[in-house]
């Protein structure tokens, strides 16, 4: 999938700029949101990717206008050139679901438990377009039900969503965003909360439903996967603030961001047959609460020189299309995607030195009255192995002789 | 590896019933949620053997079985030669010195009104394991230091740790007593991705450092592919296959092992693009009445495509068993072939 060269392939769909969220809490003032700016074309998806706390959700929510009343939001959301930001409540909802719609991470309480989905959906038509007749929407909804996959479509407009699996209530919860073929759909987590299996249904009803209404897609999830899988640009989040954006192959195979390139190398593989030490960031998110100056990735990044904690930085150009917030570009650009290049295998576990382990073996062989048979020995060798940080050395593992 | 050596955990047809009451006065049973069904595993003395399987398969059951902290319904469980299944709390409180658990949610197996040092000490002082107070300090010291925390912070509470450094708490509470046996049930699924590479690391290095076990119990197939020396894959209750790491991954032979292989989105877009994904229909059935014959036959992408009429008969009236397909590689499908889905 490539962006779509259409007439008016100008003017964004849905322009994000200078986003910042600020909750008021007994703490202090909460940042969450702290300056997104995206753009989706139509016909485009766009993955945004980070773990939780940094900003994903909360970014979705203040462009829908969802978030609470004492949220403070700030910049701009326009979709087709009209700003969504401030609007009332009342004409944010002929947005909604109509240009704008959402699917939400879990569908076990995202349908309403006393109606029966038929009635959900025709709700939403309804809301839209007054004039349409009761009977003309229970036969969209059930041509709706259908087009997700759900089976004996007419009949199920009947049931309740207590009857449906999670997979299928998350089918209800597609029907009824793409109700309305809006242009964008907002979706949160949408596989997070189903196995594995119903994850490849959900993700292909997903791109059938896209296919079918020509819509664009925002899609914010925490699993690379699914983003590699469908996602033409990418948008990586890290404290409130994108701090890498490109195409899909750029980020995954060139990132320019040692976040990035840390979560990339964070990752076990399915595939590696190999087995190859994980490379863990050390370390963990700073809080949104009262940030010191710099950049926010500083305190675990390998890269790190004292510059860093200068001043945050911007997002500068380091491709077509692809953009980082980092000072330090030029070297993450040498490691080309291989996270060990940059980040050390053992630094995450930095304060397990070489006395450690002997110090536990030692107290296992002069404590341990365990059973006759007790493997003391074994252990004391293990934990006595040779060198200083041995243990933490891949090549040294025994692990061949197992199999 | 499976010829010689004798396994230190020997499951043999584990069941866990749940009962189902009727509605009424009078609470019959009317019938049961057969969680685990008729299980068979051995975990052997410095192994990692991973339990993969879809939310309700029964795998959490299973491990929780096996600490007879669920006790088995039917079945036996033989943990270094004795039978665990039917002890009571007295007769299991010895055995769990050698097998231990981690849970999956770091924020709710901790009890948050312990400070962090007291809750590594806990089990030391259950099991009556320290003469004196200055050999508890040293200990829990050295417990926690081992798993990569400041020895420093023992005296502030769970609520003061982040996701991973509560996991590790976990890590060091479970290692107290010296256990051969670690049973861990999800114990990175609730963590960050970044986050998650440093505690399995960690795991990776406590075991061959200490000579542990693991039965590592997850549902995210990378995760077990890094860590296990074997896999076995479960579905409603039941082990469908079981084999050598890469056997498993390289060379599926269940429909359902290679559907769930094909179903795991790669982090790489060429490859993810370029595959050829098995998408199975519909959902898990109910472990209340699962299906006649071959369990999975329902979702069977085989059944519904592939094989004629007759064939299917099979399918319908016969309850396949595990047979062996090749080297310590078992499968419960009629027609198992193998196939790379990777």
């Amino acid at each position: 999938m490539t962006i779509t060269n259409n007439p008016d392939a100008g003017a964004p769909l849905l322009a994000v700029e200078d986003l910042n969220v600020r909750f008021p809490t007994e703490d202090g003032l909460v940042h969450a949101v702290r300056g997104v700016d995206y753009s989706l074309r139509s016909g485009e998806v766009l993955g945004i990717v980070g773990e939780s706390g940094s900003g994903k959700s909360v970014t979705s929510l203040a462009v829908m206008g969802l978030l609470p009343g004492s949220a403070r939001v700030t910049g701009s959301v326009k979709y087709r050139g009209q700003e969504l930001l401030g609007l009332s409540d009342r004409a944010m909802s002929r947005v909604r679901g109509k240009g704008v719609s959402m699917i939400f991470q879990d569908p076990m309480t995202s349908l309403d438990p006393v109606y029966r989905v038929g009635f959900q959906i025709e709700e939403t038509l309804r809301t839209h377009d007054k004039s349409l007749s009761s009977k003309a929407a229970e036969a969209r909804a059930a041509d709706l039900l259908a087009m997700v996959g759900i089976p004996n479509a007419a009949e199920r407009v009947r049931s309740y969503p207590h009857e449906f699996s999670g997979g299928m209530r998350q089918r209800v919860v597609i029907a009824i965003a793409m109700a309305n073929q809006p242009d964008v759909i907002i979706a949160d987590e949408p596989t997070t909360a189903l196995d594995v299996t119903v994850q490849a249904q959900i993700l292909e009803v997903l791109q059938t439903a896209l296919g079918e209404t020509g819509a664009a897609m925002v899609l914010i999830t925490h699993d690379l996967g699914v983003v590699a899988g469908i996602a033409d640009r990418v948008l990586v989040m890290y404290a409130g603030r994108p701090v890498e954006v490109g195409g899909v192959e750029d980020i995954y195979y060139e990132p320019r961001m040692p976040y990035t390139l840390g979560l990339l190398g964070s990752l076990p593989r399915l595939d590696a047959s190999t087995k190859q030490r994980l490379i863990p960031i050390k370390g963990s998110p700073p809080s949104v609460v009262n940030m010191p100056p710099g950049c926010p990735f500083a305190p675990r990044c390998p890269l790190h020189v004292a510059e860093c904690d200068a001043v945050e930085p911007a997002l500068v150009q380091v491709g077509s299309g692809h953009h980082a917030a980092c000072i330090r570009i030029d070297e993450v650009a040498a490691a080309h995607g291989s996270a060990a290049k940059v980040f050390d295998a053992g630094s995450d576990d930095a304060v397990l030195g070489a006395e450690a382990p002997a110090d536990l073996a030692a107290a296992a062989g002069t404590t341990d009255s365990g059973a006759p048979g007790d493997p003391v020995g074994e252990r004391t060798d293990v934990g006595a192995g040779p060198a200083t940080g041995s243990l933490l050395d891949p090549t040294t593992t025994p692990d061949g002789d197992r199999r | 590896m499976t010829g010689t050596r004798e396994p230190i955990l020997s499951v043999r047809g584990l069941e866990k019933h749940f009962p189902i009451k009727g509605g009424g006065l009078i609470k019959r049973t009317v019938g049961a949620v057969r969680a685990v069904d008729g299980l068979d595993l051995d975990l052997y003395p410095g192994e990692v053997l991973g339990l993969v399987g879809e939310s309700g398969c029964g795998k959490s059951t299973t491990g929780r079985a096996i600490l007879n902290l669920q006790p088995a319904t039917g079945g036996s469980v033989v943990f270094q030669g004795r039978e665990i299944v039917g002890l009571g709390r007295k007769a299991m409180r010895p055995l769990r010195r050698d097998i231990q658990i981690v849970f999956q949610d770091p924020y709710a197996s901790l009890n948050p009104r312990l400070p962090v040092f007291d809750i590594v000490a806990e089990p030391l002082i259950i099991h009556g394991l320290t003469k004196d107070e200055t050999e508890l300090r040293e200990r829990v010291r050295t417990l926690v230091e081992t798993v990569g925390l400041n020895p420093e912070h023992t005296n502030r509470y769970p609520a003061e740790f982040s996701g991973g450094q509560r996991q590790r708490i976990g890590i060091a509470r479970a290692l107290a007593l010296e256990p051969k046996v670690l049973v861990l049930d999800e114990p990175v699924s609730a963590l960050d991705v970044s986050i998650q590479a440093g505690v399995i690391n960690l795991l990776e290095d406590l075991k061959e450092r200490l000579g542990l076990s693991y039965l590592f119990i997850a549902h995210d197939l990378s995760v077990v592919r890094h860590i296990s020396d074997r896999v076995a894959v479960m579905y409603l209750g039941k082990i469908i296959e079981v084999a050598p790491r890469d056997a498993l991954f390289d060379a599926p032979t269940h429909p359902y092992t290679q559907a769930l292989l094909s179903a795991i989105p790669l982090p790489d877009p060429r490859l993810e693009r370029s595959r050829q994904r098995i998408i199975i229909t519909g959902d898990v059935p109910s472990p209340a009445n699962p299906p006649s014959g071959c369990r999975f036959r329902t979702r069977c992408q085989k059944f519904a495509g592939e094989l004629s009429e007759t064939q299917r008969e099979k399918c319908l009236t016969v309850e396949p068993p595990l047979e062996s397909r090749g080297p310590a590689h078992l499968s419960a499908c009629h027609y198992a072939e193998a196939t790379k889905v990777l």
